[in-house]
């Protein structure tokens, strides 16, 4: 796209989507270092992720704050006006993201002693594509590539059939030892978050969609998994 | 429905929510020439009944030009000729056969610098009346009043009737030219750059006032606000060169509008 008349209003933009880039990067790292952790019993690296928390959320006030004084500043349209909103978008679902992975190393923090590892395996197979979720978003909203930020919004499915298996896995151990119920509901809480970062990487998707196009996606996502059935929800 | 549905879809999909509404006026195969030059190249738009249209585009890209076209304003001047139709209600007022004072009573114009007449705010009113009707004092004052609270500046002025229309302030000589237009009671109101000599106050009761006007007028108008252009039109179009480049949907068009260069023009990417 051709530079705008006033260069300072480039500079302006482009602070935003770097900003959103840094956010995202920490987000992936959080979520990376909560699941070591959880895996390895790590309360150390644990510990870091929760420390790390305050500054995503200091980025996040960031983008919000530059986004409305931009908005004043210039008055923004068409695709501009897009650009902006979808910086104040993505940035709240990566803060979110980034509480999501905090809460798991918190509940790493409190697992104790009566821990059966193979457990954890589900987990870190949803994280693992949790988080190729999350990359591939990131890629497709620094480069605005609307094929890639849809293959993430189709992919979303993937990860909630999965969370549906661990939530089996995990009701199988609690039936057999009633001891591993502390323990398992812990787990529970984690895919739960895991599943939730992922919707957050589609909800990314989305705006990255309507930032390019200026249409938004459709309200319905293809559908994968049913224990937001079996849970009650 | 909430009122922020209503309020999108209405300004997505105007043509299923709104009553299909006529087209005022249809602006077709139009080119327009100053002497050798041609400052239009082939319009065609349509100005639907009881809406605002604006006209956006860099200087001399031929937006008021298009206006000046629309009540035959460009008849005064030598040298200046029009080629293809423009339908009001279906009838070409390009026709040299018109009688221009009649379309000139039909379609209205306010411009962008305040021209009241050095009379008085009362007889400014009066005057264009009296041009196309006789009527009784008491008629008079009726029509007067109506006018002048039809433009938002009756209860500035109702103690002052006799004072000059120049004493007023700008944004008020703004709304007594409106009131002005109206008080002949026409179908439709150019207005080219209305409110670029205004101050911000003023400018919002202008804005608001067209907002009204356009239950009673369908309304044209050419500004280089952009901001403005989205607050107070319905259809937005984009001028470049003397060529139509985009026409549709003002929310359409400040958000994702279809053509390159409406975007980089909206967006302050013009070289």
């Amino acid at each position: 796209m051709s530079e705008h008349t006033v260069a300072a209003y480039d500079k302006e933009l482009a602070t935003l989507s770097q900003t959103i880039l840094e956010m995202g990067g920490l987000a992936e790292k959080m979520l990376i270092d909560a699941m070591d952790a959880l895996v390895a019993m790590d309360l150390e690296r644990a510990k870091i992720v929760v420390a790390r928390d305050p500054r995503l959320d200091a980025l996040q006030r960031q983008v919000e704050e530059f986004a409305i004084l931009t908005i004043a500043r210039r008055q923004p349209m068409a695709v501009d006006l897009r650009e902006i909103v979808a910086a104040i978008r993505v940035s709240a679902d990566l803060e979110r993201v980034g509480d999501l992975a905090k809460n798991i190393a918190k509940r790493t923090q409190k697992l104790g002693e009566a821990r059966i590892p193979r457990a954890a395996i589900g987990l870190k197979h949803m994280s693992d594509l949790a988080l190729l979720q999350l990359k591939n978003v990131l890629d497709a909203y620094a480069t605005r590539d609307i094929e890639k930020a849809r293959v993430v919004w189709d992919r979303d499915a993937e990860l909630d059939a999965l969370e549906d298996s661990v939530f089996r896995d995990l009701l199988t151990f609690m039936m057999e030892d009633p001891r591993n119920i502390s323990f398992c509901t812990h787990l529970l809480f984690c895919s739960k978050n895991i599943e939730r970062i992922g919707d957050h990487a589609t909800n990314i998707a989305e705006t990255i969609h309507y930032l390019v196009t200026g249409e938004q996606l459709p309200v319905e996502r293809p559908k994968g998994g049913s224990s937001t059935v079996t849970t009650g929800k | 429905m909430t009122d922020l549905q209503i309020m999108t879809d209405m300004s997505s999909k105007p043509e299923t929510t709104a009553a299909p509404r006529a087209n005022k006026l249809e602006v077709r195969n139009l080119d327009f020439f100053y002497g050798e030059a041609k400052a239009l190249k082939n319009i065609n738009l349509a100005l639907a009944s009881n809406t605002v249209t604006a006209f956006i585009g860099p200087s001399g890209c031929g937006k008021s030009t298009l206006l000046r076209i629309l009540n035959r304003m460009y008849d005064l001047y030598p040298g200046q000729r029009a080629e293809g139709e423009v339908l009001l209600d279906g009838q070409n007022l390009l026709d040299p056969k018109l009688d221009l004072n009649l379309l000139r009573a039909r379609v209205g114009m306010v411009f962008q610098k305040p021209t009241p007449f050095p009379m008085t705010i009362y007889e400014n009113i009066a005057f264009g009346i009296n041009l196309y009707e006789k009527l009784p004092k008491s008629e008079m004052d009726g029509r007067v009043e109506r006018a002048l609270r039809g433009a938002a500046l009756w209860n500035e002025v109702k103690d002052k009737l006799n004072a000059s229309g120049l004493s007023l302030s700008g944004g008020q000589q703004q709304r007594l030219c409106i009131a002005r237009t109206v008080a002949i009671q026409p179908e439709v109101i150019l207005f080219d750059e209305p409110c670029s000599a205004l101050d911000p106050i003023s400018t919002a009761k202008v804005e608001e006032l067209i907002d009204e006007l356009k239950e009673k007028y369908t309304i044209a108008i050419v500004t280089h606000n952009m901001q403005q252009a989205a607050r107070v039109s319905e259809f937005t179009a984009f001028m470049y060169l003397g060529e139509l480049v985009e026409f549709g949907p003002t929310t359409r068009l400040f958000t994702a509008p279809e053509k390159r260069q409406t975007q980089d023009y909206i967006t302050g990417r013009f070289g």
